[in-house]
């Protein structure tokens, strides 16, 4: 696959949640093979339904949803966990179980290549032990094999969660407030993880972010969201400072306009 | 002048509190009139009950010996009617967990058995098993399986339901099935409450496990009901004795072990 | 780089199974299997099927030894006993609280010790004594429910007691208060609510017991219940079962209600 093939496409997304609130308003957008975009946006703009929308940890409320050319928002069962073993995910607060070790919690992101029945007896592949091991390696936290993850600090537990993602082999990683709960020295180590993912390993990534700072420091293209619509997107060398604005503060203008 | 408000009627006499105590008092009244409780009788039976209390206080120590065995097969039977309780638990309670099953119909259906076999008393389920499968602690076994199995799910699916649903969350989205997401998200969350469960729930088994004997299901209990019958309370004080620490050895052992597991 | 594992990672999880297994070897060992009748499939059956045809002819007869007339005492057996119990737990629950920060708590162990004891106890072994003196039927169960709840309830108040909230107590001292007031306006009206759903959650097991203390005589549901399982009279079994099954329900929820309401 080369560069600039659609790899996810959401076509006249909508999502409107139980109690009325408007999480995704028409959202069209087409991301392409080894981009890193970042979304940036208010709290409540969408950013995170958007990402869960992508994966369909939340399904929508109509549209379609394309992960390489094939429907998300149709997959079921074994299809769908097909299309999800091709989009890896981390998380604002890791979401690894704290009890288990650091290698059974990578482990875990390989369970989607496997029969039910052999991960619950624990026989993983001997490759596949070594592929966790060298994970960890990547992110720099080998040595924490077999230690138990909830006595790593939050920054190495967000990079073993990196090192999860990456048993899934994915094609697209998906990073939903990555840094929000880290401190600004690890915030760097882990936005730089994901830069090499990007760059070595040619994975998609797609990062939801409430700093434009980083946004311009890492992202090949910005996405902004506003109460659910698209309201931004350009290639970084089309970023202009005072953009961010528009974003940010497109909210009161909308009052003053109305 | 300050004007101090009005307290209203009800507030002021009270009206509440003298209703629940009138209602209380009358149901007391009813009830004693019911259960013939006869104070006087009480009275004067009195030194019939410390005429028994004083034949425990001259405990027969020769008995000793003879109470090993039961007190060893009480323990047995609750460490088996226990495991196979917790083991039937599990998978039940994963059903009936809220942030699991989001089907209100099959949580509703194994919540409603669940709360049904709560309701059964252990001596009343010994007393029918002893009718299915004879005398003896086969009958004791079961009855604490079912008495168990009905209080451990409850605190096993009470469990579920406070566990961090972010590593569901990532399961889901690496494209785990439901049957790994519960092994590798859920059950290692609530491993060690469930150990400590256990613990717990083989504490109240021994306890129970104690008196099951009295109607035939094994264990300690039918020495209790072979002493009583023959009137030898020397004797049946030491299964009481014995019984005291049995409970409180294991509570102890329990307790240590729970707190280990914290 | 290949990391090693220490040798407790890599063998505690096998000690403990073997550990647990051990026993498990053991505690099966004492237990022999062939002690199911070669009738259990019979009985079973029979059960089942009685208890398709409940023997509703039992429900209401009108000479008071039916079904709603036993239930109906049963629960007057609970009340009663859980009440009485109730008020002489509370001398035993500021016996055993231990109240005073440091030293040695003499008075709260001993008090502890006693409520350890009574609880132990068992409650058909009560039952029994004080058939000895007030001659079988419920009165006798009144009496050995109320006995055996002091057991529980005065733990369950004394820890109550141990953790209400010092500071108003503090208050009234700083004030001029002496303990007599502590009492009576920090200490009752800081414990009474607690003390309430105590009772009532302990009534809930009341309830259970009342009726398997019928077994030895000490009046409610469980004498007939006893004797229609020794005559294998399976439909009345199930009538009574159900009724056991409907009235804790009930009573489960009645008090499940009033605890939630009391917080």
């Amino acid at each position: 696959m080369q560069e600039g093939t659609p790899i996810i496409e959401f076509k006249d997304v909508n999502k409107v949640y139980p109690n009325g609130t408007v999480g995704l308003d028409n959202i069209n957008l087409t991301i392409n093979q080894g981009e890193f975009v970042v979304i940036v946006g208010l709290s409540g703009a969408g950013k995170s339904t958007l990402l869960r929308a992508a994966n369909r940890l939340h399904d929508v409320s109509s549209g379609e949803i394309l992960i390489d050319g094939q429907s998300i928002v149709t997959a079921k069962g074994k299809q769908l966990r097909e299309v999800r073993r091709n989009i890896a995910m981390i998380f604002q607060n890791f979401n690894l179980v704290k009890r288990s070790t650091v290698e059974k919690n990578i482990l875990n992101g390989r369970v989607g290549y496997y029969p039910t029945w052999k991960t619950i007896f624990g026989l993983f592949s001997a490759a596949d032990k070594q592929q966790a091991a060298a994970n960890l390696q990547r992110v720099n936290l080998g040595e924490k094999l077999y230690s138990r993850a909830d006595e790593l600090s939050g920054g190495q537990q967000q990079r073993v969660a990196i090192a999860r993602a990456l048993m899934q082999e994915p094609k697209i990683m998906l990073a939903d407030e990555p840094i929000a709960s880290l401190d600004p020295r690890t915030t760097m180590m882990v936005m730089d993880d994901l830069k090499k993912l990007n760059e070595e390993l040619g994975i998609t990534v797609i990062v939801n972010l409430h700093s434009v700072s980083l946004a311009k420091q890492y992202a090949s293209r910005v996405v902004g969201l506003r109460a659910g619509k698209l309201v931004y997107d350009k290639q970084i060398a089309d970023v202009q400072d005072g953009d961010f604005d528009e974003i940010y503060d497109g909210k009161d203008q909308e009052v003053k306009g109305a | 002048m300050n004007t101090i408000p009005k307290k209203s009627f009800v507030q002021k006499w009270h009206v509440k509190a003298i209703i629940w105590t009138v209602i209380i008092l009358a149901l007391f009244i009813a009830s004693c009139v019911m259960t013939g409780v006869d104070v006087g009788a009480f009275l004067t039976g009195f030194n019939q009950f410390m005429q028994i209390f004083y034949e425990m206080l001259k405990p027969d120590w020769s008995y000793v010996p003879f109470t090993i065995q039961p007190i060893i097969q009480t323990i047995q039977m609750a460490l088996i009617g226990t495991l196979i309780g917790s083991i039937v638990a599990v998978p039940f309670s994963v059903l009936a967990a809220r942030n699991i099953v989001t089907n209100t119909l099959v949580r509703g259906v194994i919540r409603f058995i669940l709360n049904l076999v709560r309701t059964l008393p252990d001596l009343m389920l010994a007393a029918i098993f002893v009718a299915v499968v004879g005398i003896g602690p086969m009958a004791g076994v079961l009855t604490l399986a079912i008495f168990s199995f009905g209080m451990i799910s409850k605190l096993f699916y009470e469990a579920i339901e406070t566990i961090d649903m972010g590593p569901i969350e990532a399961l889901t989205a690496a494209g785990a099935t439901k049957t790994q997401v519960v092994w590798f998200a859920v059950l290692p969350q609530v491993y060690n409450h469930f150990l400590s469960y256990f613990l717990y729930t083989f504490e109240i088994n021994v306890r129970a496990s104690t008196i099951l004997g009295y109607l035939g299901a094994g264990g300690i209990g039918e020495l209790l009901q072979r002493s009583l019958g023959q009137f030898r309370y020397d004797r049946t004080a030491i299964v009481v004795i014995g019984t005291f620490i049995v409970v409180v050895v294991v509570d102890t052992l329990s307790n240590q072990l729970r707190e280990r597991l914290q | 780089m290949t990391i090693k594992k220490t040798f407790w990672q890599k063998y505690e999880a096998w000690i403990w199974a073997a550990v647990f297994v051990l026993i498990y070897i053991w505690a099966f060992s004492g237990i022999p299997v062939t002690g199911i009748q070669a009738v259990a499939g019979e009985v079973t059956k029979s059960i089942l099927n009685g208890l398709f045809h409940p023997d509703f002819s039992y429900v209401y007869t009108g000479d008071g030894e039916d079904l709603v007339s036993l239930l109906l005492q049963t629960l007057a057996i609970a009340f009663a006993g859980t009440l009485a119990s109730a008020i002489f737990s509370i001398p035993f629950a500021f016996w055993a609280a231990r109240t005073k920060k440091g030293g040695l708590h003499v008075t709260s162990s001993t008090g502890k010790l006693f409520l350890t004891i009574v609880r132990t106890f068992p409650e058909i072994v009560m039952a029994i004594m004080f058939i000895k003196a007030v001659g079988p039927g419920p009165f006798a169960g009144v009496l050995a429910v109320s006995f055996h709840s002091i057991g529980m309830l005065g733990k369950l108040f004394a820890e109550a007691v141990e953790e209400i909230d010092r500071r108003p107590a503090e208050a009234i001292i700083a004030a001029g208060g002496t303990q007599f007031d502590v009492l009576v306006h920090a200490t009752i009206p800081a414990v009474i609510p607690e003390f309430i759903s105590l009772t009532l959650y302990r009534f809930e097991i009341a309830v259970r017991s009342a009726s398997i203390l019928g077994l030895v005589g000490a009046g409610g549901i469980g004498a007939p219940l006893i004797f229609a399982i020794g005559t294998r009279w399976w439909p009345r079994v199930a009538i009574i079962l159900l009724g056991i099954i409907v009235m804790v329900t009930v009573i489960d929820f009645l008090s499940g209600y009033l605890r939630k309401k009391l917080v």
